[in-house]
This record gives structure tokens, C-alpha cells and sequence, in this order.
């Protein structure tokens, strides 16, 4: 087909950032999936605690230190997490690169004291039902929170390269921290399923 | 953001128009030999390779559908064993709905949507590739498992507690299970990467009111997949728990409950009927165009059509389970609900039957497929809102009147619609055109063998036949209409032959087609048959709906990319105003090493729990491989 040129765009950036880059949608969208995911285990354990005539079943309620804990934790990461990203969008190398070093051994702390939070359960994936479900929702959310601390590192060795200075990496940190926040907001809702829900 | 000073940039504003298209094909090229192919991140190459595959295993469920119709053709017959007969149903369903349906869709839409939207390569192209390797994998391990005797034997929707750890004893429902992991990993993949580029990626101008009614069919289903499928992997993976590692889902000894599978199940199951059913009215809509000389009537129409039906997909899942004994009340509800989508299928239809009266019909066989769609489907609608009525669907629960009814609605409602799109978008994947005579031949033979093979069905059922026996005894009063039912089953699949032959002597004879032989508007058609590496060697600028017919005088175009790096235009939602020149990535070998490892890990997981996090390993460094910068120009920024 013939063309004629009505457009130059040849002003535009390289790359865009927050909305007009595409990582950043496509994180949105794993976090639609994901956050899915989460919601769906959250109804499976609502509707076996409306089939079960006691609950939890044959087994105390969950000790509440360990997972009040994590929660202190992640809601306190949330801070230096929400700076990380004004400093990336500020594009501050030196700052981001604080700021990665930082939130790598942040996304540690939960995970040691989640080594505790599982015995805390007082029931093994393996005894009933209701083991079965806290066991999965606890375990997904330990998966989620394993699966970004290894982005986190990879990025944050990433940073300190010739790579690192680039509004690419910036949104790449940007959008880690996006997500980061995105594992501790879908944290409140199984934390009170675990422990609260457990003890109506 | 600056471009890096050490690269001399080169823009298509300094080059003559030969020059321009050389620049671009060494930039966007996939190298020959086998590490080319391994590595290209070419949607077209890659959506090819999806068209085919999933065509592969069209023609490998026929062939076990055949089977099954041998069988059945007479009381008592010998051909299959009771075991044999539960894997090749099984096999049949899960290999039609995971391996063919879904793909397929998805794999037309990888070809075809970054085309329509006037961009030069899909988002995400290396998760792309990814997405068609643990496609591929999975697939093979159904297949690979079967030729062993060890495929799933539990149903297309394997229920518990038959395929629980009591009674699916062995591997067979963990294959089935973790086929499932791979295909939904794919899918999901695939949606994303569809949602972003319909999203982001849409030439400039073209607003939310000039994307082609196909591609917003692409952009529901994407959702629906995004929100539907993580219920299904929720559902495998506890299955395979409960078969691996002990715990109880769907044990009600111990506080579990098997309803609970049908509930999941089902949630994923019935919007995946529609992500199967969406892909295929989008390409009804917009094949009718060209072949009714006008625009489609009622385009909004169309497009709330489609989201009302994605929507209301979501509410519609317990009328799988009318006799599972749930309450009343929650019945009425779902009877109500499934009733209502007839609305939006039936605002599609008339906006179909107004385009066609108000047009001057060409029948080429892609609209004789969309009329075959339309006859049929009506079909296989009518039934749906009987089987939606409660104490209809009591009496004909499991037996071959929904055999019938599924059927009408997946084949008449998907299957021909497709078949219709290859015959229409052949010339644009391959450069040739498929025969007229022998596609006017296959839809007849399709057409009239997939009516009298179903149709019976319909009184087989209400006759009390039902499904899933491999055989019956001769005093039943079954046997007639069985055996119509497989000789027109001969039909059916010379038809399907006929097709098959048409399209590999058209790929390789057919006639050389033009840019835009069907003088269609949408703007795949603006580029060649088949198009270039790079797509577009300007990016279009959209003016219209149909921006092939507005400007006839010549396609309004930007300039001012580059040419020594892989970029595209990226604009904002709505409006489609230009954002960004984005760096779209270079092919790579990495996508392949990380399905190969997802690949062994899943396998692998079948048999240890272990598996997860040894597995898990491999995985990673592929991904960060996959990840890590290179040092070509598209990581400038």
C-alpha cells in the first residue's frame, strides 16, 4: 500500500516510564493473576470452614507471635520500599543503589522468621482439611515473598553494573517495588484468615 | 534520556525506501538454521508454529474420536477395551479444550492481533517464545504418556474422588493434572502479553472505538483467562497434593469435600468456554466485512457483546453441577444467569444477519464457514438454554444430549468460525491462497457430516444413552441411530482430510496472493503477504476503523524510528497518543532453556515434592540469563 508521512515521532523518549512502560503493565497483570490466585485459596478456606462443624479442626488456633511479627515486618518494609521507588523515579543512582542493598536484606527478615510462623500452625498439611488449606496459603505467600527477594537481589547486583544507569533499570526497580508492595497488601488479608478467622 | 552518544543512531527519516527495508530486515531478522529458529522471538514465526501445533493435535483427537466411533458403531464391539475407552475419552476432551481449543485461539491472535494493532512485534516477545516451548512440552507429555498406557483415564474434568489418591491410583491423573500446570502456564503467558500489546502497543490514533472488533474479542478473553485459569492451577496443584504429599482437599474423612473440586473446576470450565467461543465471534465480525461489502452493523454492539459476555461468564459455572444437589435457590440463581447470555449471543447474531442483509454477500468459503457458524450455533444456543432449565437438564444430565449440545456449541461455534479464518488469513501467514473449490468442497462435506454425526446424538439422549460407555447391549434401542451417527462421522472427517490437503498443497501451489486479495480494512492487510520481519517499515497512523478502505489514497504513516534497534511505538490507553519509542527485544535462547528447566521441574514434581525446590534452580538462572542486559542497543534508554 502507498504511504504518506503525517506523523514524526522521532521526539519521543527511549523508554517510557510507569504507565508508558510495558513492564509496568505486564507486572500489573501478574499481579491480577496472582492476586486471583490468592483470592480463590482465600474462598477454598472460607468454604471448609463453612463445611467443618468445628474450626480449626481437632487443633488450637494458630500462635499469633510469628505472624504478627511478619506482619510488623512487612508493613514497616513498606517505607524504605515507597523511598526506593521515588528515589528510581527521581533516577538517583546512589540512592537506588542504598536503597536496593537495603531492601535485599529487608525481604530476608520475614523469611527467617517465617521458618517459625509454619510450627506455629499447630497442624501439619497432612493432619486435615483445615492443615491442608493453612499450609497453602502460607506456603504461596512464602513463594511470592522468595520469588521477588531473588528479583530484588539479581537487580540490585544489576544496579551496581554499567547497566545500572539507565531509565530502563529505574523502572525495573520501580516496578520490584511495586510488586513488593503488591506481596505485603495480599499479606493482611491471609494473616487474618490464618489468625484471626481462626479464632471467631 | 539521551541516546547513548558511542552509537551513531540511524533513523528511516535519513534513508532512501530500500534502504530502509534493508536496515530493518538485518535489524528484526530471525537468522536460518536450527539456532535461529530455537531462539526467534518473531511473533509470526511463533504464532505459526502455535497454528500448526495445535492443529497437529486437532487431527490426533480426531483420530481418537474416530476410534470412539468405531466402537460405538455396533452393540458390543470388540475394537476397545473399558480401560483403553476411559484414556481415549479422556485424552479426546482434555486434548481438544488444553491442547487444541485454547491454543489455538490464543495462537491467531499471537499472529494476528500485533498486525491488526499496527506494531511491529508482540509485548513481551521472549515470553512468548517461552509460552510456545512449555506449550509443546505439555502436549508432548499427554502423548508421550498415552503411547504408554499411562494417559489420564478420569474424564476431561477429572473428578474426585475417582481421580483422588482412594481411586486414580498410579500416575495417570497426575499427568493429567500437570498437563494442565503446562497449558495454563502458556495461556496465561499468552494473555498477558495480548492485554499489554492491545493495551500499549495500538498505533497511533487508533482510540478504544477503532481496535477491530477481533482484537477486543482477544482483550476480554485475555481477562477471562487471567481471571479464570489460576482457579484450574489452584485446583491441579492441590490434586496433585492430595495425591503426593498427603493432604486433604477433597477428603471428607478429614474435613475436606469433593464438591469443592466440581466448584473450581467449573469456575475455570465454564469461562473457558467462552475464552474458546470469544476468539472465534471476534473473527466472525471482522471476516464479515469484507465479504459483505459494508461494515460489520453495530460495532459498539458487537464490543459490549463481547464484555457482556465475559462478565457474565463468571456467574454461570453452577449450572455444570445442577445435580450435585446444591440448593434451590442457588439453582434459580444459575438457571437465570445462564439464560441471560443468550441476550449478548443473540445482539451478535442480528448485528451478523443486518450486516449480511444490508451488504452484497461474496460467498467465498470463509462466509460460507460464517454461515455454517451461524445455523449451527443458533443450534447448539437453543439447546444450551434447555439444558440451563433445571429439571431438563436433570433428566438429560450425562447422557448424549449434552454430548450433542457441547458439541454444536464448540464446533459450530468455534471450530467453523476458525476453519473460516484459516481460508480467510492463509494468504496473509503464507503468501498464497488456499483453493476456492476444494474450501467450498470442505465446508460442505464439514457441514453436513458434523450435522448428521451430532444431530442423532440429541435423540440418543433423550433416548437415555449415556455418555462415556464403551459399549452397550444390542436390546437397547440405540443401535440405528449409532451406527448413522459414525458412517456420518466418514463424512465429517473427509471433510476435515479434504481441508488438511487443501491447506498443504496451498502452502506450497496455491496462488500467489496479493497484499489485500479480500480488499479487507483492517491493517494486516496493509502490509505483504506475508508480511516482513519488522511488520510495518512505518509505523501506520489510524484515522478510522477500517483505515485500509478510508485511505485508499495512501496509509497515513509516522517516521522518525530508528533503524539499528528493534523499536516500536508505545501509546497511551485510551487514546492511543504515542508515548514512547520502545525497545522491543532481540531473539534469544534463553526462553528455551527456562521451558526446558520449568519443564523438569514439572515433570519431576509428579513423582517428589522435591522436585519444587531442586527444580526450582535451574529455573531461576535461566530466567536471570534470560533477564540480564546484553549490551545491544535496545537496552539504551
Amino acid at each position: 500500500m502507498r504511504e504518506k508521512i503525517v506523523l514524526d515521532l522521532g521526539k519521543l523518549p527511549l523508554h517510557g516510564m510507569g504507565t508508558a512502560s510495558v513492564t509496568w503493565w505486564g507486572t500489573l497483570a501478574f499481579m491480577l493473576i496472582e492476586g486471583t490466585g490468592f483470592a480463590l485459596v482465600i474462598a477454598v478456606y472460607l468454604y471448609l470452614m463453612s463445611l467443618a462443624t468445628a474450626w480449626p479442626i481437632n487443633t488450637p488456633p494458630p500462635d499469633l507471635l510469628p505472624g504478627t511479627l511478619v506482619t510488623l515486618i512487612l508493613l514497616t518494609s513498606l517505607i524504605p520500599n515507597i523511598l526506593l521507588s521515588r528515589w528510581a523515579e527521581q533516577q538517583d543512582l546512589r540512592k537506588v543503589r542504598i536503597g536496593m542493598v537495603m531492601m535485599s536484606m529487608i525481604g530476608t527478615l520475614p523469611l527467617i522468621v517465617r521458618i517459625f510462623e509454619f510450627p506455629a500452625l499447630k497442624v501439619s498439611w497432612d493432619s486435615n482439611a483445615y492443615g491442608s488449606v493453612v499450609w497453602t496459603l502460607l506456603g504461596l505467600h512464602t513463594t511470592h515473598i522468595i520469588t521477588d527477594l531473588v528479583d530484588t537481589l539479581v537487580l540490585a547486583a544489576l544496579v551496581f553494573t554499567r547497566h545500572g544507569r539507565s531509565p530502563r533499570r529505574f523502572g525495573d526497580v520501580q516496578d520490584n517495588a511495586m510488586y513488593w508492595n503488591f506481596v505485603v497488601a495480599t499479606w493482611l488479608p491471609i494473616y487474618g484468615c490464618i489468625y484471626w478467622l481462626a479464632r471467631l | 534520556m539521551k541516546p547513548s552518544a558511542a552509537a551513531p543512531e540511524q533513523r528511516d527519516i535519513d534513508v532512501e525506501r530500500a534502504q530502509l527495508t534493508d536496515a530493518l530486515a538485518e535489524t528484526w531478522k530471525t537468522p536460518s538454521g536450527l539456532w535461529g529458529a530455537l531462539a526467534t522471538v518473531d511473533h509470526k514465526i511463533i504464532g505459526r508454529r502455535y497454528i500448526f501445533t495445535a492443529f497437529v493435535f486437532l487431527a490426533l483427537g480426531g483420530v481418537l474420536a474416530a476410534l470412539m466411533r468405531i466402537q460405538l458403531a455396533q452393540p458390543e464391539a470388540r475394537l476397545l477395551g473399558p480401560d483403553r475407552y476411559n484414556q481415549i475419552f479422556t485424552m479426546h476432551g482434555a486434548n481438544m479444550m488444553f491442547l487444541f481449543a485454547v491454543p489455538v485461539m490464543e495462537a491467531v491472535a499471537v499472529y494476528l492481533a500485533p498486525l491488526m494493532v499496527g506494531t511491529r512485534n508482540i509485548a513481551f516477545p521472549r515470553l512468548n517464545a517461552f509460552s510456545y516451548w512449555i506449550y509443546l512440552a505439555g502436549g508432548a507429555l499427554l502423548w508421550i504418556a498415552f503411547a504408554l498406557d499411562m494417559g489420564p483415564d478420569v474424564g476431561w474434568f477429572a473428578y474426585v474422588p475417582l481421580s483422588g489418591p482412594q481411586y486414580g491410583t498410579g500416575k495417570r491423573a497426575d499427568i493429567w493434572a500437570q498437563m494442565i500446570t503446562f497449558t495454563e502456564i502458556s495461556a496465561l503467558a499468552v494473555a498477558v502479553e495480548l492485554v499489554v500489546t492491545i493495551f500499549k502497543q495500538r498505533a497511533p490514533g487508533m482510540t478504544l472505538d477503532r481496535i477491530p472488533v477481533f482484537v477486543w474479542a482477544m482483550l476480554v478473553t485475555s481477562f477471562l483467562v487471567i481471571m479464570a485459569m489460576p482457579a484450574i492451577v489452584l485446583a491441579s496443584t492441590s490434586l496433585i497434593l492430595d495425591r503426593l504429599v498427603g493432604t486433604h482437599f477433597y477428603n471428607p474423612a478429614e474435613g475436606g469435600d469433593v464438591l469443592l473440586w466440581q466448584h473450581l473446576f467449573w469456575f475455570f470450565g465454564h469461562p473457558e468456554v467462552y475464552i474458546i467461543f470469544l476468539p472465534a465471534v471476534g473473527m466472525v465480525s471482522t471476516m464479515i466485512e469484507p465479504f459483505a461489502r459494508r461494515p460489520a452493523f453495530g460495532y459498539l454492539g458487537l464490543v459490549m457483546a463481547l464484555i457482556a459476555t465475559g462478565i457474565l461468564a463468571f456467574g454461570l459455572w453452577v449450572h455444570h453441577m445442577f445435580v450435585a444437589g446444591l440448593p434451590r435457590l442457588g439453582d434459580s440463581f444459575f438457571t437465570a444467569s445462564s439464560m441471560a447470555i443468550a441476550i449478548p449471543a443473540g445482539i451478535q447474531i442480528f448485528c451478523w444477519l443486518a450486516t449480511l442483509w444490508d451488504g452484497r454477500p461474496v460467498f467465498k468459503s470463509p462466509l460460507l464457514f460464517i454461515i455454517g457458524f451461524i445455523i449451527t450455533f443458533v443450534i447448539g444456543g437453543l439447546t444450551g438454554v434447555m439444558v440451563a432449565s433445571v429439571p431438563f437438564d436433570t433428566q438429560v444430565h450425562d447422557t448424549y444430549f449434552v454430548v450433542a449440545h457441547f458439541h454444536y456449541v464448540l464446533i459450530g461455534g468455534a471450530v467453523f468460525p476458525l476453519l473460516g479464518a484459516v481460508h480467510y488469513w492463509f494468504p496473509k501467514l503464507t503468501g498464497r491462497m488456499m483453493s476456492e473449490a476444494l474450501g467450498q468442497w470442505s465446508f460442505w462435506l464439514i457441514f453436513v457430516g458434523f450435522n448428521a454425526t451430532f444431530f442423532p446424538m440429541h435423540i440418543l439422549g433423550l433416548e437415555g444413552m449415556p455418555r462415556r460407555i464403551y459399549t452397550y447391549q444390542p436390546d437397547l434401542p440405540w443401535h440405528g441411530l449409532n451406527l448413522f451417527v459414525s458412517v456420518s462421522a466418514v463424512i465429517l472427517t473427509a471433510g476435515f482430510l479434504l481441508f488438511f490437503i487443501n491447506v498443504m498443497r496451498s502452502a506450497r501451489f496455491g496462488e500467489i496472493a496479493l497484499d489485500n486479495p479480500w480488499d479487507a480494512p483492517t491493517l494486516e492487510w496493509a502490509t505483504t503477504s506475508p508480511p516482513p520481519s519488522y511488520n510495518f517499515a512505518m509505523i501506520p497512523v489510524v484515522g478510522s476503523l477500517h483505515p485500509v478502505w478510508d485511505d485508499r489514497d495512501g496509509l497515513p504513516v509516522a517516521d522518525g524510528l530508528r533503524t539499528d534497534r528493534r523499536e516500536l511505538i508505545v501509546t497511551t490507553l485510551a487514546t492511543a497518543e504515542p508515548q514512547a519509542r520502545e525497545a522491543s527485544p532481540q531473539n534469544s535462547i534463553w526462553p528455551l532453556w527456562a521451558a526446558i528447566a520449568t519443564t523438569i521441574m514439572l515433570i519431576w514434581s509428579i513423582f517428589s515434592p522435591w522436585a519444587v525446590v531442586w527444580g526450582s534452580i535451574p529455573a531461576a538462572v535461566a530466567l536471570i540469563g534470560w533477564f540480564w542486559p546484553k549490551g545491544t542497543p535496545e537496552d539504551e534508554s
